[in-house]
């Protein structure tokens, strides 16, 4: 188990203490054009989030939090700037190359939670496993395993029109860690959901923050459930950066804990 | 992604909008069905061709005639060999050294002329021809009732089908089923038919006589004739009956009764060319209008046709009809590939539209594939696999569809073919290569047809796609 976790992570850029910073956002501009208006959706946003960090991006809507979420997610590119995760530049890469950096460093999580409706949970957790050619019976036990992580060992054949939004969201975050990520990206993933199965959801998030120590960066507009899970908050609007302060509200991050030997409970 | 896992999303998938892929995959059978049975028909009816040509027993004999013969079947060639003028003639010389060449099994001069013969002192006029002893194991005569000659100066005959009605006295009514052979072949066999022919005699001579004796006299009408005509008359035996189709025998000179060669020769029987090429005999050396030389398999035939073209002779084979057949059948069979393949090129459109349906319908879940580490290649992939499954499915289906439809038409035309009082024919094939041809064809027309909406969803934006539920 020790070796298939480690071989895991080796795709990725391993640096349990390493206090670098894991995204670098530079000058980070996305323009488009919506019939003769050029909209500035990210306006020159400069950031720096170190590995390990729970960090909420607050604003309205059209503020453009969820485009600078969509470019460190390497499902855009940038009109200009740079966005640097783990040394690599995704303004740079192919479209190849980027879609592996999504399959491996990247999960993410969305407000509508985005499982194919076809498929069941299962099949939608080990859907990023067959992009990533694992061999099918490896597939389907890492599959029961994340599913038994977040609760839902008993929904494995149940397809997503039959889960409650609370679960469904548990299966979309079984499926973004699936392929070990180092990052975690969510798009209000409480948006859809009452504050009780929110409050779930959240501290399954913070659990994978603290304990597997990946980073996450939470977008929302609630600022009262950002200010309760992350440690750094940070102001959007019009695309420009706004704020950005620490909160001491919320627990340490645990940076501390090694990535490569997470006393994760199985 | 891996074939195993792409193929068992593409099926899913397919399963997923189950009617209108259902209805893509029909829409290609047609296609495909429409192929094949153009093909096969066409296929079969060439076959059918070869079937006939090939009963007639012909498929290995090549004819040979002089150059100076008028009667050229091929005129092109003469401009190739040598001026008419000088070209060989036609004799037991050259018979001798034809059948020396390599791959040859005998050279025999076409004896062939029209004369009576009486049958319960009725007078019939027919053709007879010559036949070599190496005809018995010919195909034509595979349905013979009795037997071949007992030797090849045997004074024994065989009729032909027809002839043997005539001598009986019955004319075959149209609609009505055909009589069989051993019908016929009961009362004749062992009768005796007597042969009257006009025997030529004095071969040396360069006399233009024909003197037409009805008396069994000699003519010595004219002075200095050295060559005569003899009337005389033969006894044959009726050995055989063959039912031959006189249609598939050799055009407007087919014959009805057939003596074996030796016999014939011996009789000196005055042929029609006797008097153009006595002429040009030389020494008592009798001259042939035509020698036909049977080649040790039908694959040799040009090889055997190229030398004796050198010689300095003109050549006729079945395998020059066969050969212009064939191209024929080479045009049919592409015309017939074009209609058919007309409903495939619909299908072709089907699967473009039920594949870009799908894109749309499938944008948001095409995002997600993105978003979670699906590469442009993946979801390319994706929907080829989904275009080549309905491809192969539709080809299967479509390949039995085809065969079916061969099978009705051809159950359809036999039963019209018997009442025409026509035997059964089997023109329709199906042979395994056009199965495979077909599934394949179908695989890769579909694969075509998934190139564009591939395309289409493989450069989708994520973020368009997942914006809006």
């Amino acid at each position: 188990m020790g070796g298939v976790e480690a071989q895991n992570r080796a795709t990725a850029l391993d640096s349990p203490n390493d206090p670098a910073p894991v995204i670098q956002l530079e000058e980070l501009c996305r323009h488009y054009r919506m019939g003769k208006t050029l909209i500035r959706a990210v306006d020159g946003v400069t950031l720096t989030v170190q590995a390990g960090e729970f960090v909420a991006l607050l604003g309205s809507s059209g503020s453009g939090k969820s485009s600078v979420l969509n470019l460190i997610a390497g499902l855009d590119r940038p009109t200009s700037g740079n966005v640097v995760v783990q040394q690599r530049n995704l303004a740079k890469l192919s479209r190849e190359d980027l879609a592996k950096y999504r399959l491996h460093t990247v999960g993410m999580v969305f407000q509508s939670f985005n499982l194919i409706a076809s498929m069941t949970l299962a099949e939608n957790v080990e859907l990023p496993m067959r992009f990533a050619e694992v061999v099918r019976g490896k597939r389907d036990r890492l599959a029961s395993e994340a599913l038994a992580r977040v609760g839902l060992q008993g929904r494995m054949k149940h397809r997503p029109s039959e889960l409650s939004g609370g679960e469904q969201q548990r299966a979309a975050l079984a499926r973004a860690l699936i392929n070990h990520p180092q990052l975690l990206l969510a798009d209000e993933p409480t948006g859809n959901l009452d504050s009780r199965t929110g409050t779930e959801i959240m501290n399954m998030v913070r659990e994978f923050n603290q304990q597997l120590g990946m980073t996450v960066i939470m977008v929302t507009h609630e600022r009262a459930l950002a200010e309760r899970y992350a440690q750094r908050l940070i102001y959007l609007a019009d695309g420009k950066l706004v704020g950005d302060e620490s909160n001491s509200t919320a627990p340490a991050p645990n940076a501390a804990a090694p990535a490569g030997t997470d006393g994760v409970p199985r | 992604m891996k074939l195993p896992d792409l193929t068992e999303l593409a099926v899913r998938n397919l399963r997923e909008s189950l009617l209108r892929n259902s209805l893509t995959t029909i829409g290609i059978s047609v296609g495909v069905a429409s192929l094949v049975a153009m093909l096969s028909l066409g296929i079969g009816l060439q076959q059918l061709a070869s079937r006939r040509l090939m009963k007639s027993g012909l498929f290995d004999t090549v004819v040979v005639t002089s150059r100076r013969d008028l009667r050229n079947f091929n005129r092109e060639e003469e401009r190739s060999g040598p001026a008419p003028g000088e070209s060989r003639i036609l004799d037991e010389p050259t018979r001798t050294e034809i059948e020396r060449l390599p791959n040859v099994v005998e050279a025999y001069p076409d004896i062939r002329f029209i004369t009576e013969l009486r049958y319960e002192d009725k007078p019939h006029l027919t053709t007879v021809a010559a036949l070599p002893a190496s005809a018995k194991s010919n195909d034509a005569f595979e349905g013979v009732q009795g037997h071949f000659f007992s030797s090849d100066v045997a004074p024994e005959a065989i009729l032909q089908k027809t002839f043997a009605e005539e001598l009986l006295g019955r004319t075959p009514k149209p609609g009505l089923d055909e009589t069989k052979v051993a019908e016929l072949a009961a009362p004749l066999l062992g009768k005796e038919l007597t042969m009257r022919y006009a025997q030529r005699e004095g071969q040396s001579s360069a006399a233009k006589t024909a003197a037409e004796n009805a008396s069994n006299l000699r003519s010595e009408g004219l002075a200095g004739a050295a060559y005569s005509v003899i009337s005389r008359e033969q006894k044959l035996k009726i050995v055989g009956v063959a039912d031959l189709d006189p249609e598939s025998m050799r055009g407007p000179t087919r014959a009805r009764v057939f003596l074996p060669l030796k016999l014939a020769e011996s009789l000196h029987v005055m042929q029609p060319t006797d008097l153009r090429e006595i002429s040009r005999s030389a020494g008592g050396q009798p001259v042939y209008s035509s020698v036909s030389v049977r080649v040790k398999n039908p694959g040799k035939i040009q090889a055997v046709e190229d030398a004796i073209k050198k010689m300095g002779f003109n050549t006729f084979s079945i395998l020059d009809a066969s050969r212009s057949i064939q191209q024929f059948f080479k045009v049919l069979d592409v015309f017939l590939g074009i209609f058919g393949s007309l409903a495939l090129a619909v299908a072709f459109i089907g699967i473009v539209n039920t594949l870009v349906m799908a894109i749309l319908e499938r944008r948001r879940e095409i995002g997600i594939m993105k978003a979670i580490g699906a590469s442009d290649g993946d979801v390319k992939k994706l929907f080829f696999a989904e275009a080549g499954a309905m491809g192969i499915l539709g080809g299967i289906v479509g390949v039995a569809l085809g065969w079916a439809i061969g099978q009705i038409i051809n159950l359809g035309t036999n039963v019209y073919l018997k009442r025409q009082s026509f035997p059964p024919e089997h023109f329709w094939s199906v042979p395994w290569w056009l199965v495979a041809f077909a599934v394949l064809f179908s695989f890769l027309v579909s694969l075509a047809a998934g190139l564009y909406p591939a395309g289409r969803a493989a450069r989708l934006d994520p973020v368009q796609a997942l914006r809006y539920e």
